[in-house]
């Protein structure tokens, strides 16, 4: 290659710049703009999060800031430069939420547990409190560090005898910050913080709102709590002390401690009476787990699922695979006129997003006016029953993943030698003799990392069956497991579903998920021999 | 940079170039005369039927979709394969209902998947680069732990990943759920989702190429930038097309991300819309359909020949 002789720099470099090339002007604007970006992001957070106490999420950006700047702004680990922005994508936002996957599946997470225990026992304690001869009142304004939507709230309050301010949080009052603006007995604004309004407190304040049963607690038995626009402090006749970690009445002296029911605590004394209906978020071990194999409803749902997900994904994968072979055999004949438009409009299904297909392919099944009903003058609930319904998912798909398969299959059928055919024929091989020895083994072979690649991807195929069936149709007596679901909907019911949030089963099932995942990535990578190939 | 030394890039393609997508047959004995009459038939002809019952097969839904579209009456009972009436009532009423913000969820859409595509390419674009082209302690653990990473789908992190975004939202409100821009950072999640396919197309780029450059002066950036991208640029498409497709069609972690109309994707929008009253809403549905399938159906019959080898390598469409 003449050009390897060429002594002269390109006429764009200023001098040879080996090391990095960070002395040329566009470069290293670039970077110093990067960089500059990034970090002025991270001034710009640190003020809210430091407000909220969010040292997590503060120590991540920057943490960040100062690894981009370690690759960046030296000239040494030249291949760090090129890795490290998608490595921290995928680490934070990929990785990281595994490894949270896994520590929530130990969890009872979910709906009426998601507040920390010490806040339910404040709350427990505001419910049974009473406002007392001697109550303090209050005037109450609420502000918010956050979104006013979702906080985190904190209410300012001015004492109306003494005329004290102070900021109280569910984790106690503390002194108003000394550059808040009192008038008139209210707090008017408070830097760092957005004050909600009358509408917005009414608004939030509803049954189930966040602001719904907010307290502030002011010692072992009293807690301020909201009443309209003022604020009172109320006595609580239950009393809990920390070391028994128990609650006492005060009044009658019965004693509650925390019982597990299930995968949630009350505090219920000796008799098994709950002091409280309120539970809270806590760390229960492998009981999700426990759940799914021993409970009887459960399992037989969890297993039912798993069959039909594996059913699903054979179906799925082996019958577009024998029709696109079949396809790909008989269209890929030279002699036949049209091969191109043929091979053009059999790429339609794949080429149209798959959202659109599925959503399209519901609607051909629905009773009243389906495509299927309309040709066959029939008036059938396509997914009404289970049966159907798996068929009919199964059909979708069928139509979703033939083109790939013949695609792939023609691809293949042109990669086996035409000798070798030849070599067959010679020996006497009929033509269907030649597909069954020669032909097909080397088209299996090359296609079958593929085709466990395309399991893998149905066993997760959320869209078929959330957009065709919703993972219906569902028995009157279990609303939680319908008839098509796949485990990754089902885990998808159970967190997001209307009927009560279970998140730390959800992310349960969904390590399970991640396992059987696993397994099956394990099975690719013999079939692939990617490893032994890595150069 | 003497263009004559362009190296073959389509080598790893060369199932595709060889794959007579188009043009004339490879592998024609030139001596074949093609038979007629019985056994025309007998050879040729019945490939005909099974090819045009198949595309019968692929085809019927889409006629259906198009025929749904242009039937001015909304209600699906009327809706017959072959339309007999035409009109754009649809596609009008695509642009003219508020509440179902059609160009706002295609815009959406369109940014979303832009974006993401863009930094997936140029990150994954960078990262092959450092394994195919550097030799540095652990590159072969890394290129492993990636490809045992990219086998778990994100979403199977989903309710993780909805903790993580409701409390990033709590302290920075633009990054958090129902914004686009939280949904575009999740998704980024997938940014090195191409290293291996991409690296495989760099690793037949020839070295020399990058020493010769180098010993012109050339640094690392230089030798990327302007040699070995400009080279690739035909599979960098191909690869983005790919990421693009599954992008525009995901919709587990959207319908859960984004639940306000104004934030919403084509997938969940749409979905939306033809769940909320299944009869009445499908001529607007399939106006809908079509106009979201047009362009990347185009795109596909465009880089035919490349996406057959883009799928052969391994990246399966969602």
């Amino acid at each position: 290659m003449s050009h390897t002789t060429q002594t002269h720099p390109p006429a764009r470099t200023a001098r040879p710049a080996r090391g990095g090339g960070t002395t040329r002007p566009l470069p290293l604007l670039v970077k110093v703009l990067g960089l500059g970006i990034v970090a002025a992001l991270a001034v710009l957070v640190t003020p809210p999060l430091i407000a909220q106490q969010r040292w997590g999420f503060l120590g991540v950006f920057w943490g960040v800031v100062a690894l981009l700047a370690a690759v960046y702004a030296t000239k040494r680990a030249v291949p760090a430069k090129y890795l490290v922005p998608g490595v921290l994508f995928l680490s934070l936002l990929v990785v990281y939420p595994i490894l949270m996957t896994f520590q929530l599946s130990t969890t009872n997470y979910g709906d009426g547990t998601r507040t920390p225990k010490e806040v339910t026992i404040s709350r427990i304690i505001a419910s049974a409190a009473f406002q007392g001869d001697n109550a303090r009142r209050f005037t109450l304004e609420v502000g918010t560090t956050g979104t006013v939507d979702t906080g985190p709230y904190t209410f300012f309050l001015v004492d109306q005898a003494s005329g004290d301010a102070y900021a109280g949080t569910e984790d106690g009052l503390e002194p108003l910050p000394t550059d808040a603006t009192v008038t008139d007995g209210r707090v008017t604004d408070v830097p760092g913080y957005t004050m909600l309004t009358k509408q917005q407190i009414n608004r939030l304040s509803q049954s189930g709102g966040p602001l719904a049963g907010f307290t502030v607690p002011t010692g072992e038995s009293s807690v301020i709590t909201a009443q309209g626009f003022q604020a009172v402090e109320l006595t609580s006749p239950l009393v809990y002390d920390q070391a028994t970690d128990s609650f006492t009445d005060t009044r009658t002296g019965d004693v509650y401690t925390p019982q597990r029911v299930g995968d949630r605590s009350y505090f219920t004394d000796a008799n098994g009476a709950r002091l409280s209906s309120q539970s809270w978020g806590e760390s229960i071990g492998l009981d999700n787990y426990k759940r799914i194999f021993t409970d009887a409803t459960i399992s037989k749902n969890f297993l039912g699922i798993f069959a039909w997900t594996v059913l699903f994904a054979v179906a799925s994968v082996g019958l577009s695979f024998l029709l696109g072979l079949v396809l790909a055999v008989t269209l890929n004949d030279a002699r036949m006129r049209g091969q191109k438009l043929y091979r053009s409009i059999l790429l339609l299904p794949y080429a149209i997003p798959g959202f659109i297909s599925l959503m399209v392919w519901s609607s051909f099944y629905n009773t009243d006016f389906g495509l299927f009903n309309e040709l066959l003058g029939t008036h059938v609930n396509w997914l009404g029953s289970t049966a159907l319904a798996r068929i009919a998912v199964i059909l979708t798909n069928l139509w979703m993943g033939f083109p790939y398969m013949f695609l792939v299959c023609t691809g293949a059928l042109q990669a086996v030698p035409s000798e070798l055919k030849e070599a067959a024929s010679i020996d006497g091989a009929s033509g269907f003799t030649q597909f069954r020895k020669v032909t097909f083994p080397l088209v299996l072979v090359a296609v079958a990392p593929l085709l466990v690649a395309s399991f893998a991807f149905n066993f997760n195929n959320f869209n078929a069956i959330q957009l065709l069936t919703e993972g219906g149709p569902f028995s009157a007596s279990d609303p939680t497991a319908g008839g098509t679901d796949i485990l990754i909907s089902f885990t998808y019911r159970l967190a997001f579903g209307t009927s009560a949030q279970q998140i730390g089963f959800a992310s349960a099932i969904s390590v399970i998920l991640f396992i059987l995942t696993g397994v099956l990535a394990a099975i690719q990578f013999r079939g692939t021999r990617v490893l032994e190939d890595v150069n | 940079m003497s263009t004559s030394a362009r190296p073959s890039v389509a080598a790893p393609t060369s199932t595709p170039t060889r794959a007579p997508v188009g043009g004339p047959p490879l592998r024609r004995d030139p001596n074949d005369v093609r038979p007629h009459g019985a056994r025309w038939w007998r050879e040729i002809g019945w490939r005909h039927v099974v090819g045009v019952v198949a595309i019968v097969y692929a085809l019927v839904p889409v006629l259906y979709v198009l025929s749904a579209s242009f039937n001015p009456i909304g209600s699906v009972s009327s809706t017959s394969l072959i339309p007999t009436d035409f009109s754009f009532t649809h596609y009008e009423s695509l642009f003219t209902n508020p509440n179902r913000p059609y160009a706002r969820w295609y815009l959406n859409t369109i940014l979303v998947a832009a974006v993401v595509v863009t930094a997936q390419v140029f990150f994954s674009a960078m990262a092959a680069y450092a394994f195919s082209r550097f030799r540095f302690r652990g590159r072969r653990g890394g290129l492993l732990t990636l490809l045992l990473i990219q086998m778990f789908p994100q979403f199977l992190a989903v309710v993780a990943l909805f903790q993580l975004f409701s409390e990033v939202g709590k302290v920075v409100p633009a990054l958090g759920l129902d914004t686009l821009l939280g949904y575009i950072v999740l998704l980024m999640g997938g940014s090195l989702g191409q290293v291996w396919l991409i690296k495989g197309f760099f690793d037949s780029v020839p070295k020399e190429l990058d020493e010769a450059a180098k010993i012109d002066g050339a640094g690392h950036a230089q030798v990327y930038f302007q040699i070995i991208l400009p080279l690739v640029r035909p599979i960098l498409a191909v690869t983005g097309l790919l990421a693009f497709v599954s992008v525009i069609g995901e919709f587990l972690l959207a319908s859960i991300f984004l639940r306000q109309t104004a934030v919403k994707t084509l997938a969940v929008g749409m979905y939306t819309v033809l769940d909320g009253d299944r009869s009445n809403n499908l001529g607007w549905f399939a106006a809908a359909a079509v106009l979201a399938s047009i362009p990347v159906v185009a795109l596909f019959q465009y880089l035919q020949k490349y996406i057959v080898g883009g799928i052969t390598a391994g990246a399966v469409k969602g």
